[in-house]
Formats: C-alpha cells, sequence, structure tokens
C-alpha cells in the first residue's frame, strides 16, 4: 500500500508544475485505463474496437513523451525520433487492425444479425 | 564283338528300362488312359525289352564262351595253382571297360583258371583315402542268366497281371475293410500304383544282380526292401495288409543289421568293397591295381585257396602291430595269421553278410515274414517268391560264396537245413493254398542255402533258377485258382480239375517239378536235377564230414514231405469231388491272359534242368562262374575248433553218390505222393484220424511251430512292456512335471497380472483422471466472454505490476 499512496503525492503536485512530460504521461495513462475500461465495459463489438484504439494511442502518448529532447542526454547520437517513428508504426498497426477486426465484425454481423459481444460465446469451452 | 563293351551295355539298358517305366508310371500314370489303364502297357513293354536285351546279353555270352559238360578228372594237380591271374576284367573308373579273360574259351576249363568275368564302373561317386563307392558292373554266366531268369519271369508276371489286376481299373468295394459305418470300404482302384510298384521291384532286383560292389548290393537290397513294402501293403486298407507288409520290413531290418556289421567288417579291415579287381591310373599316372574282396580273401599267391586277407590280420592284431616296426610288420603277417589273427574277422563278415540273405531269403529264424506276405496280391506273392526277393538272398549267397570261409558255410548249411525241415512240416498241415506254397518257398529257399553250405555251388545256383520257374508257375496257379473261387481255403475247393484243365494240368507241372519227379537215370523235370544234385552234394558232404551227416538226412526227409504238401494240395483242389457247391458253381477257368503265361512257365519248368546233347545246359553255364578256388575239395580250420571238409563239387556227380542221391529223391518223393494219395484221393487213410492220433504234434505244425507266438512273447511282449512303462513314466513322471510348471506360471502370472492391474494401471489411469479433472476445470476459465477475457488481462497486468512493486521494488529502484 505504502508505494500507492506515495506515488499519489507527486501527481497532485503536477498541477502547480510548468507542463512537462510527467503530464504527458498522466494523460497517456488516462488514455489507456479509458480505453481499457471501454473494452471490458462495452456490449457493442464497435465501441470495443473505439477502445482498442484509445489504449493504442495512449501509448503513443507515452513513446512520444518519452521521445522528448529534454530527456535525452547531450550525447546522444539519435536523431531523436525513435518515439514518433515507433508512434507511427503503431498507428500503421492500428489501421490494419482495425480493418480486420471491422471484417470480422461484419461477418459475424452477417451469422447473428447482431454486433454484441457477449454474443459471440461460439468458442466457449 | 567285344564283350566287355556290349555286355555292361545292354544289362545296363536292361537292368534301368523298369527305372524308366517306373518315373513315367509315377508321372503320367493317372493319365494313361482310362483309370490308367495304359500303364500295363508301359511296365510290361519296359520289363519285356528288358527281357529281349538280357536274351541278347545272354546270345553274345554263349557265342564268346560256348557251354560245354565240364569233365572233372583226377588229373587235376598243383600245377595250374596260381599260374594264372583271376580272370576279372580291369576297367577304370571311367567306365571304359578293358575285360580281359585270362585265357580264350575259359568255359572249357573254367577249372584252371578263374572265372570269366567282367567288371568296371560307370559312375564313381567318390575316391579318395580308402574310400571308394560307385556304381558298376560284376557280370558272369551268373548275372546274365540271373537276369534273363528275372526279366523272363516278372514278364510272365506282368502279362498276368495285366489280368489279375482288372477290378483295380475301376472303383474297387473292399469286402474285407468294414468302415466304422458298417459300409464296405469304397475307393477309386490302384492299378497304374500296382505296376509302378512292380517296375521299381525288377529295378531293385536287377540293381542287386548286376551290382559290381557290396555297397550297390545293399543300396538295391533296400530298395527291394522297400519295393516288397509297396507291394505286400498294397490293399493297405487292410489292417493284415499293413501289418503284414510292416512285418515283412521290420524282420528284413534285423537280417540287415547284421549285414552292416559285415559291411564295416570288409571296409573297416579291408577298405574295399568291389567284387573284383579294378586297375586306375594312380596319382603318378601309373596303372594301379586295386585287389577286389575275392583276390583278397583268395589271393593268385595261395592258387586261390581261402586265406585270411593280410587287412583282417593286421586289423585283429592291431596291438601287434602297434608294437612292430612299420617295415617288419609285412614280414610277420603270416606268423600272426597262423596264430589265428582274423579268422573271427572274416567269420563275422561272412556270417553278417549271411544274416542279411537270412532276412531277404527268409531264412530260420527270420523266416515269419514271408507267409504274412501272401497278403499282397498274388502276381506280386509269384515275383517276391520266385525271381525277385527272394532269390536275392541267395544270390548274394553266390556271389561272395568266395569270401565264406568254412565255418560260415557250415552255419549256412545249418540255417538251411532248419529252415527247411521247420517250413516243410508247417506247409503239411496249412489249409490256405497260398500258405501251402509261401512255406514251401521257404523250405526250398533252406534247400538253397543248404546246398550252398555244403559246398554245392552249382547245385544250390541250379535249384534257385529252376524253382524260379517252377514256383512262379505255381503261385500263378494258384492265383487263377484263388480268381476264380474267391477263396483262399482249400478245404472249399476240390474238383477244380474239370472246370479248370488249363491251371490244373500246368500245376500239376509245378507240383511234380518240385518234387523232383523223373525218371531216374533217364529224364526229369527240372526240379529232378536240381534236387538230386544237391542230395548228391549233401551226401558226399556227410561222408567227409561224419559228424554233420544229419544234413543230409534233412535234406532227404526234407523231400519226401515237400512231395506229401504239394500233392496234398493239388489233391485237395482240383480232385476228387467239389467240397463246397457255391465255390464249384461259380469257378471258371481264368481268361487268355492269365492262362498264357501259365503255360509258358510250365514248358520252362519242365525243361529248365536238361542238359542237351554236347553239354548246354544251366548248370554247365553255371559252371563257368564257379569261384575260383572251389574246384577242389577244401579241408580248412573252422573257428569252431573242428576241422571241416568242404568237397568238391565235381566229387557228387560221380558215383556213389549220384545214384544214392536219386535213388533217395525218387523214393522219398514216390513215397510222400503215394501217401498223399492215400489220404486225400483213395481215402484209405483219414486225415482227421491222423491228426488226432499225433494231435499234440498237429495243434504244435498247425500253430506254425509257435514261433510267431515266440516272437510275440519275446520280442512284440516286451516291447510293448517297454513302451509302456515309457508311457508310464511320461505320464506318471513328465506330465505331472510339466503340469506343475504350467500351473507355477499360471499363479505367477495371476500375481502379475494383479500387480499390473493394480499399480501399474492405477498409476497410468490416476495421472490420466487427474488430467481430465483439471482440464474441466480449466474449461470453465474458457468463457467465451470477450469482455471477461479483458478484465482478466487488466487483472493480470495490475497482479503483475503489484506483485513487482512488492517483491521486486529494489530491482527496479535500481
Amino acid at each position: 500500500m505504502m508505494p500507492v499512496v506515495v506515488a499519489a503525492a507527486p501527481v497532485v503536485g503536477l498541477i502547480n508544475q510548468p507542463v512537462g512530460v510527467a503530464h504527458y504521461l498522466v494523460v497517456g495513462a488516462i488514455m489507456f485505463v479509458c480505453g481499457i475500461v471501454c473494452m471490458a465495459m462495452k456490449r457493442n463489438a464497435l465501441g470495443v474496437l473505439m477502445g482498442i484504439e484509445l489504449v493504442l494511442n495512449g501509448a503513443n502518448v507515452n513513446f512520444v513523451a518519452f521521445a522528448s529532447p529534454y530527456l535525452q542526454g547531450e550525447g546522444s547520437r539519435s536523431l531523436g525520433l525513435d518515439g514518433q517513428v515507433i508512434a507511427l508504426f503503431v498507428i500503421l498497426l492500428a489501421a490494419a487492425e482495425a480493418a480486420v477486426a471491422l471484417a470480422i465484425t461484419l461477418n459475424f454481423y452477417n451469422n447473428h444479425a447482431t454486433v454484441d459481444v457477449d454474443r459471440a460465446d461460439d468458442l466457449k469451452g | 564283338m567285344d564283350l566287355s563293351v556290349t555286355l555292361p551295355q545292354l544289362l545296363g539298358l536292361a537292368w534301368l528300362l523298369p527305372l524308366v517305366s517306373f518315373l513315367v508310371i509315377l508321372f503320367f500314370g493317372p493319365r494313361m488312359g482310362h483309370h490308367g489303364r495304359n500303364a500295363a502297357w508301359v511296365a510290361t513293354g519296359a520289363i519285356g525289352t528288358s527281357l529281349v536285351l538280357s536274351l541278347a546279353a545272354f546270345v553274345s555270352w554263349l557265342g564268346a564262351h560256348p557251354v560245354t559238360a565240364v569233365h572233372h578228372g583226377g588229373d587235376h594237380g598243383a600245377a595250374h595253382a596260381g599260374d594264372h591271374a583271376e580272370a576279372s576284367g580291369h576297367a577304370e573308373a571311367s567306365g571304359h571297360a578293358a575285360a580281359v579273360e585270362g585265357s580264350h574259351g575259359a568255359g572249357h576249363d573254367a577249372a584252371h583258371h578263374g572265372p570269366v568275368a567282367y567288371s568296371g564302373d560307370w559312375y564313381t561317386l567318390y575316391d579318395g583315402g580308402r574310400l571308394r563307392l560307385s556304381i558298376g558292373w560284376y557280370i558272369d554266366s551268373l548275372t546274365v542268366l540271373m537276369f534273363v531268369v528275372v526279366t523272363f519271369i516278372a514278364t510272365c508276371i506282368h502279362v498276368y497281371a495285366s489280368g489279375y489286376m482288372h477290378d483295380e481299373l475301376h472303383e474297387v468295394t473292399d469286402h474285407e475293410v468294414t468302415l466304422a459305418d458298417g459300409h464296405h470300404l469304397h475307393r477309386p482302384g490302384r492299378f497304374p500304383r500296382f505296376f509302378q510298384a512292380l517296375s521299381l521291384f525288377c529295378f531293385s532286383m536287377l540293381g542287386i544282380v548286376i551290382a559290381g560292389n557290396l555297397a550297390m548290393v545293399f543300396i538295391f537290397w533296400e530298395l527291394v526292401g522297400i519295393c516288397s513294402w509297396f507291394l505286400i501293403g498294397f490293399y493297405y486298407e487292410r489292417k493284415s495288409a499293413s501289418t503284414a507288409a510292416n512285418k515283412a520290413f521290420i524282420v528284413n531290418r534285423v537280417g540287415d543289421f547284421g549285414m552292416l556289421i559285415g559291411l564295416m567288417a570288409l571296409w573297416g579291415a579291408l577298405g574295399t568293397l568291389h567284387f573284383a579287381d579294378a586297375t586306375a591310373a594312380g596319382p603318378d599316372g601309373r596303372q594301379v591295381t586295386r585287389p577286389g574282396l575275392f583276390s583278397l580273401v583268395r589271393p593268385a599267391a595261395t592258387g586261390h585257396a581261402l586265406r585270411v586277407p593280410d587287412g583282417m590280420v593286421e586289423f585283429a592284431a592291431a596291438d601287434k602291430v602297434a608294437g612292430t616296426p612299420a617295415g617288419e610288420v609285412a614280414s610277420r603277417v603270416d606268423t600272426w595269421r597262423a596264430e589265428g589273427f582274423g579268422r573271427w574277422l572274416l567269420f563275422i563278415a561272412g556270417v553278417g553278410i549271411f544274416c542279411g540273405c537270412v532276412g531277404k531269403s527268409a531264412q530260420f529264424p527270420l523266416f515269419v515274414w514271408l507267409p504274412d506276405a501272401m497278403e499282397g496280391p498274388t502276381p506280386v506273392s509269384a515275383l517276391v517268391h520266385s525271381a525277385t526277393m527272394v532269390a536275392a538272398g541267395v544270390y548274394l549267397v553266390g556271389r561272395f560264396f568266395p569270401v565264406l570261409s568254412p565255418d560260415v558255410l557250415l552255419v549256412i548249411a545249418y540255417t538251411g537245413a532248419i529252415t527247411l525241415f521247420i517250413a516243410a512240416t508247417i506247409a503239411l498241415v496249412a489249409n490256405d493254398i497260398k500258405r501251402v506254397l509261401a512255406y514251401s518257398t521257404v523250405s526250398q529257399l533252406g534247400y538253397m542255402m543248404l546246398a550252398l553250405g555244403v559246398g554245392g555251388w552249382v547245385a544250390g545256383l541250379f535249384h534257385l533258377v529252376t524253382h524260379a520257374f517252377f514256383k512262379s508257375l505255381l503261385f500263378l496257379c494258384s492265383g487263377s485258382v484263388i480268381h476264380a473261387c474267391h477263396t483262399n481255403d482249400m478245404r472249399k475247393m476240390g474238383g477244380l480239375a474239370r472246370v479248370m484243365p488249363y491251371t490244373a494240368g500246368t500245376m500239376l507241372v509245378g507240383c511234380l517239378a518240385i518234387i523232383g519227379a523223373g525218371i531216374p537215370f533217364v529224364i526229369g523235370l527240372s526240379g529232378y536235377y536240381s534236387k538230386d544234385s544237391i542230395l548228391a552234394q549233401a551226401l558226399s558232404f556227410a561222408q567227409a564230414n561224419p559228424r554233420h551227416a544229419i544234413l543230409f538226412y534233412a535234406v532227404a526227409g526234407g523231400a519226401a514231405l515237400t512231395a506229401f504238401y504239394m500233392f496234398r494240395l493239388w489233391f485237395m483242389t482240383f480232385a476228387g469231388e467239389p467240397r463246397d457247391h457255391h465255390v464249384a458253381e461259380h469257378a471258371h477257368e481264368s481268361p487268355q491272359v492269365m492262362v498264357m503265361p501259365l503255360v509258358v512257365l510250365a514248358v520252362l519248368a519242365v525243361v529248365a534242368g536238361w542238359t542237351l546233347p554236347g553239354g548246354f545246359g544251366i548248370a554247365n553255364l553255371l559252371e563257368q562262374s564257379r569261384p575260383a578256388g572251389t574246384v577242389e575239395t577244401a579241408t580248412g580250420g573252422c573257428a569252431f575248433g573242428q576241422t571241416l571238409t568242404v568237397p568238391a563239387e565235381y566229387l557228387s556227380h560221380g558215383e556213389p553218390f549220384h545214384s544214392v542221391a536219386t535213388w533217395t529223391a525218387f523214393g522219398t518223393a514216390l513215397g510222400g505222393v503215394l501217401l498223399a494219395a492215400a489220404m486225400y484221393v483213395w481215402r484209405v487213410i483219414s486225415p482227421a484220424a491222423v491228426a488226432a492220433l499225433f494231435r499234440p504234434v498237429s495243434t504244435f505244425l498247425a500253430n506254425r511251430w509257435y514261433v510267431d507266438e515266440l516272437y510275440h512273447a519275446l520280442f512284440v511282449v516286451p516291447a510293448h512292456g517297454l513302451a509302456a512303462v515309457a508311457s508310464g513314466i511320461d505320464q506318471g513322471l513328465i506330465d505331472p512335471l510339466i503340469n506343475f510348471l504350467a500351473w507355477t506360471t499360471r499363479q505367477v502370472a495371476a500375481v502379475d497380472a494383479w500387480i499390473d492391474r493394480t499399480f501399474i494401471d492405477g498409476l497410468v489411469n490416476t495421472t490420466a483422471n487427474a488430467t481430465w479433472a483439471l482440464g474441466l476445470e480449466l474449461k470453465k476459465l474458457q468463457t467465451g466472454s470477450l469482455r471477461q477475457y479483458v478484465t482478466f488481462i487488466v487483472a493480470g497486468v495490475v497482479a503483475l505490476f503489484v506483485i513487482a512493486s512488492i517483491f521486486f521494488r529494489e530491482a527496479f529502484a535500481g
């Protein structure tokens, strides 16, 4: 319990701070949690897909934030674009994944006349 | 014409033709016409061609060695002793005969030289060290004569059998075999099978006759045995026939065991089984003469007098040889020979070979198989009893004669005497027509053996030839009678002469021939000459050795018995009134094909013994082959510690032996015939009254001297007892042991199975069940709800974070 309680204090203190990497991380975390909750709660398959997008993009925010030049030392030899590049990959993957998922959803709808994921229990053990 | 080339070719072909016939019928028999009808033609054609070839050989022999009367005078001095090499032909192992007689025209004075003989090898099976095995020939006038006799009689019997066996051409119902369901046996005919065996039989017998060495003799000896087994057991569904076949085979094996001992004694000591000398190129290219048995035992150096061969002396004196320097052995052999070494070995060799002859020629004590051999078809009986099987034994004694020492001859003579007496007495009371003839055969074989044993080489073999003719005639006649009456029992016959004139007439000729009927000193049937010469030789022997006079009385008494039982047979069968009208009504003369051989054989039974003016005759022909060194009277030590004189045979042709023998034979035969006539024709003496008067004797004879019973008690019962003991041990000891082991194994296996099922299977099943249960439990997690999975993922990630935060804080903090 101790670390959680201790960890809460700096987050509260962020309000008084100028906007930095930590703030972006908080936004990313909130987006991530929202996405998870969306995935876990929505019965509509399209809602679940949206939750997935939120989760992916929450992660993207983190990648971009960590790619901030302020976090990189003087001796860094990289271009400083690693995070952005990975974020682009993730977006690309998310687009592909969304296409496949939408196709599955469409087929599911054709077979079951619904997009309720609770009804998709054909593989139940 | 070179006889040394043509004779082996002619006789070899005559020998092999029956084999070809056998093979052809064996492979194609059932396809030869309806039920193999044509098999008879093949077999008869083969043996007939053999007869023609044998006759050609006979004629060419006569052309080269004319048969003339042999004159023996007192001018036989020692001058000719040892001056001529034995005339046996020499031949190379490759089969190129180079036979050369010791002198030309040896038939004129065979007495002065060895006999004329051709020998050689067709095929050498093995030649190395002391071992030489070959298929070869030894041909002298005896061989040629036997070929003619065997093929002639076999041809007659083949012709006769093609009529006699016609029942076998269709389905046969054997009324003597009752099956378990009460019906008689119904079987297909076996016509080809009969002729197939007959051909093999002829081939085997001719093989014995032509054989050039004892090993080859032994091979064909056994082949004859197996053929007799086939033929005696031809009706093998009948228990009596199969038993008789087995009996003949087993009894012959007993004799053959002795023969094997004889062969081993000869081979072990002398290293050869060949009769005649052979010349072959040695390893260094020089011609090497390998002496045969005859010249080893009767070397030219001793004037062909019998001498224990060096090999046997050294073999017997092995201890002394071992203690003598190698160079001096040869010089001391004579000393050892004088001490008696090797004499017993020669005796054993001779008696051993004779043992085989005892079995084959049905001599005492192995004669029991021959009467039982009547179970075969009658043509087989005729063949077995005249020209083939039983003749083989006498023939071998004759062929092997030079090697037989005086003591062996004494054994042979006494065996013959006992045999002829026992068999003749049994024949007196037998009622089965074929059994009377069977015992008569045994008795006549006894005559031949006795004749050979007392030194009558020509007499014994002469009787063999004449007997072959009249005994096959008698058997074929009896077959004709049986064919007509469908019974063997003479008590149901009688008066058949009216319905079967040819059979009755020819059989009368046969009976007269076998008793030696003739007008004394003028002319007679074949048996008259051969039997007289046996009697004369026995008398001559009895005079030279008074302590063995009983041999002569046995012969004379046997002659009376022969006359009685033969005419008892003829009178009971053909004379008087029919005793059984049922039988008499059905009786009929046999078909032409059966009567023809009878007439031909009857003619020969009359003339076979005649000597034509100029000296041509079987006796003089045989004289050409008289073994070297047996011309003169021989006096020799006997293994039994006596001195034995074997008188020269020509002495018995002179007075007083000849006339005494002739009158004795005439008197005894006449007495026997008159007694038979008195009992069975004129009814002066009642047979029943005589039988009653001598009740114990007649019962004893009717039971065949209880010999079968004796053997049963001595050999069969102990054998059965031994078998019972062995069976008891088997069932009482071995079986329980096996059963106990099996039971133990079962118990161990049961425990093992329990362990397997309980523990091993239990472990496996428990594992499987646990896995199964776990699977069932885990299945519940697989809900199929997507939202639940997401929740699990989140919960899992949170849990991982919490665990990492609590337990690995230090690691992350770093």
